[in-house]
């Protein structure tokens, strides 16, 4: 049998040369005459580790990293193949404390398993949530999704079980499963390591939503900016339709369920359920008014259930270990866990899956470490390009969609972006206006027009600032707009910019109107 | 797929009709088959639009507004090379801002332009899904992050040769 080495095939440890160390460790085998199997595993989520190679011993898997290319040498010559020592050694990586510490549930595979194997997905226990849903009754399957409280993690929060039982309950020729996967929020990637990682999952988790609401078609709709997860995915649903995973008798039930992937084409607003079923339909990605629900009009006017990639992966290990189980997890009425994301300015970048009710200050100081330039955390927006800024003051926040809401924030997709104090804050406002602009599909006048007259209403404030004027007036004006577009907006792109805007406004005045005093020191000593 | 290295080469007839045909059955054929054509050509011609509509049965203002709406679907040749730097939150906060001037230095095209000889198209991209990487930038397909200065000149010289 040859020797097992994973060196990650995730996105985030090839942009640091994760392909370059496979070839190199290839040959080096080779050379030594060797036989060795490298798995592209996914990305266990510590990427401030990555890349991070792993052998297979009789003690478990051995880790390493961050490994660059150069360094192959050196560790091969120190004993790679049997899990020798190095200075990069961490041992085996579920004891690493950023590991430990964490629930997995939804990435309890992510990083472990082969994500191009689907044997390798059946050995680890794939399969067994929708062995399990196919033995209950499509009632019951959607009742055990209610009991467990998921709540739809692409943002705003709505259960999952009281989406699914509509679209259930909705009489139709056809019906459709759709999984959003335009993750565009910057700060956000656990649906990219989710799908290059451990695709199967989400398979499952799509087989199962369809077989529970009567849907015998789904589509998978992924961004185009992720290459490599539109091929994990494209080569899942081929390996799954291989085992009767998919197709017309599915795991020998009699039910019938396929799927297909479909790539976006650079669109931020197809985020947006309504713009995504659009652009599904081979149309402009344009927001559609609300009624009729997508659960009851969807895609080509049929009942569709629409749901995040997370939301859909989390929903195997809920019929495999019961509802209950996931339940008890979290804080209020968040129930389960959440992969949080932490990006940005951060030492410990990387994806940390925890139960709801962890605070915001242990997440990025504790598990983040802070800061990766050293300097103070300044700010961090939470829940991507739409999120408020949270000040260091507010991060006894609990992270639960109530808690932030209290606080005029929200935790969207679970994104966290530092900022050290170098930051500039009315920049930071100017960019989520400007983003808007860019990316609104133009079809309601709050948003298209709003967020272009906000552009220039900052870039007056900054004018201002820069000649020492107060800016009071200017300052009154954006909070107006802010009002107009969040109350008057047609979806979240137009309705959730003034988060980001007036939590910046509100927490750091002082980056605002210079009339009473200077720029802090942080950004004095950035300029 | 975004960036898939492509030619960019004129129109051709036959090949067109071709990806039309591999798609004109499926639902919603429209940015599959835009995509192809992406692949295919490097851009999409004013001229494909009239068989496209045809095919679709659509009209050829639809199909000119779903070109038109994404920012995936170019209109007129890229550079050789085309260069995108993430210019969203996370990789502003670790420092990608700077960045953006010293890409427009070395490659000598300013921001969301291509170079006069047709060698590198610059522009920004909201998002590669690289944010615990930041800052990070995709060029020709391949994506590369951590960059500091001194990495983005060495991506750069190689694949602006």
């Amino acid at each position: 049998m040859s020797l097992r080495i994973f060196v990650p095939g995730d996105a985030a440890a090839v942009s640091v040369g994760a392909d370059e160390i496979a070839d190199r460790l290839a040959a080096s085998a080779r050379e030594r005459g060797l036989s060795v199997e490298i798995v592209r595993n996914g990305s266990r989520g510590a990427h401030f580790l990555e890349p991070l190679l792993e052998v297979e011993t009789s003690k478990g898997r051995i880790g390493y990293g961050p490994v660059a290319p150069r360094d192959v040498d050196g560790l091969v010559e120190a004993g790679f193949f049997e899990g020798g020592d190095h200075a990069l050694r961490i041992g085996r990586p579920e004891e690493h404390p950023f590991l430990k510490n964490q629930t997995r549930s939804t990435f309890a595979f992510c990083g472990v398993v082969d994500p191009r194997s689907e044997s390798d997905y059946a050995a680890h226990g794939g399969w067994l949530g929708l062995k399990a849903a196919l033995a209950q009754s499509q009632e019951d399957r959607v009742k055990t999704v209610s009991a467990s409280g998921l709540r739809g993690r692409g943002g705003a929060g709505f259960p999952t079980g009281i989406k699914w039982d509509t679209v259930r309950r909705a009489e139709a020729d056809r019906k459709y499963i759709v999984c959003n996967a335009d993750e565009g929020d910057s700060g956000t990637f656990a649906d990219r390591m989710l799908m290059e990682g451990d695709p199967f999952r989400l398979v499952e988790g799509m087989a199962i939503a369809g077989i529970s609401v009567g849907a015998t078609f789904g589509y998978v709709y992924i961004r185009s900016e992720y290459p490599h997860a539109v091929a994990a995915m494209e080569r899942a649903v081929e390996g799954a339709r291989l085992a009767g995973w998919l197709g017309t008798d599915i795991g020998g039930s009699g039910l019938a369920f396929d799927m297909e992937v479909r790539v976006g084409a650079g669109a931020y607003v197809c985020g947006e359920e309504t713009s995504l079923l659009n652009s599904l339909e081979g149309k402009r990605g344009i927001v559609r008014a609300k009624p009729p629900l997508p659960a009851i009009h969807g895609l080509f006017g049929r009942p569709t259930a629409v749901n995040n990639v997370l939301s859909l992966a989390a929903v195997p290990a809920i019929f495999s270990e019961g509802p209950e189980a996931y339940e008890r997890l979290g804080l209020g009425r968040s129930r389960g866990t959440m992969p949080v994301q932490l990006a940005g300015n951060v030492r410990f970048g990387g994806l940390y899956e925890v139960p709801f009710g962890i605070t915001l200050g242990e997440l990025v100081n504790e598990i983040g470490g802070g800061t990766a330039s050293g300097r103070p955390v300044r700010a961090v927006q939470v829940g991507g390009p739409l999120g408020a800024y949270f000040p260091p003051h507010l991060f006894d926040t609990p992270f639960d969609y109530e808690e932030f809401t209290k606080r005029d924030g929200l935790i969207g997709h679970g994104g966290i972006t530092v900022f050290d104090d170098t930051v500039d804050m009315a920049h930071m406002a100017r960019f989520a206006m400007e983003f808007c602009s860019v990316e609104s599909c133009g079809k309601c006048t709050p948003c298209r027009i709003g967020a272009v007259r906000g552009v220039e209403t900052v870039d007056r404030i900054l004018a201002a600032r820069e000649e020492g004027r107060a800016a009071k007036a200017e300052l009154t004006l954006l909070a107006d707009l802010c009002d107009t577009m969040k109350f008057g907006s047609l979806c979240a792109l137009g309705g959730f910019t003034p988060y980001p805007v007036m939590s910046a406004m509100t927490h750091f005045p002082e980056d605002f109107d210079l009339s009473a005093g200077r720029l802090p020191a942080g950004l004095q000593a950035a300029e | 797929m975004l960036d898939r290295p492509a030619r960019s080469t004129p129109f051709d007839e036959t090949q067109l009709a071709r990806i039309i045909a591999d798609h004109g059955s499926r639902e919603g054929a429209l940015l599959p088959i835009l995509h192809d054509a992406m692949a295919e050509f490097g851009w999409i011609d004013d001229a494909m639009v009239p068989p496209i509509a045809e095919a679709l049965n659509l009209s050829r203002a639809e199909v000119h507004g779903v070109l038109t709406f994404y920012h995936d679907f170019r209109r007129a040749p890229a550079g050789r090379t085309v260069v995108k730097l993430c210019a969203a939150e996370a990789c502003q906060a670790a420092g990608g801002r700077s960045l953006v001037g010293r890409a427009e230095e070395r490659l000598g095209t300013p921001m969301g332009t291509t170079d006069g000889e047709g060698a590198v198209t610059l522009e920004p991209v909201y998002c590669l899904g690289l944010c615990s990487m930041a800052p990070a930038a995709m060029v020709d397909g391949r994506i590369h992050g951590r960059l500091t200065p001194e990495r983005l000149d060495a991506v750069l010289s190689e694949a602006v040769r």
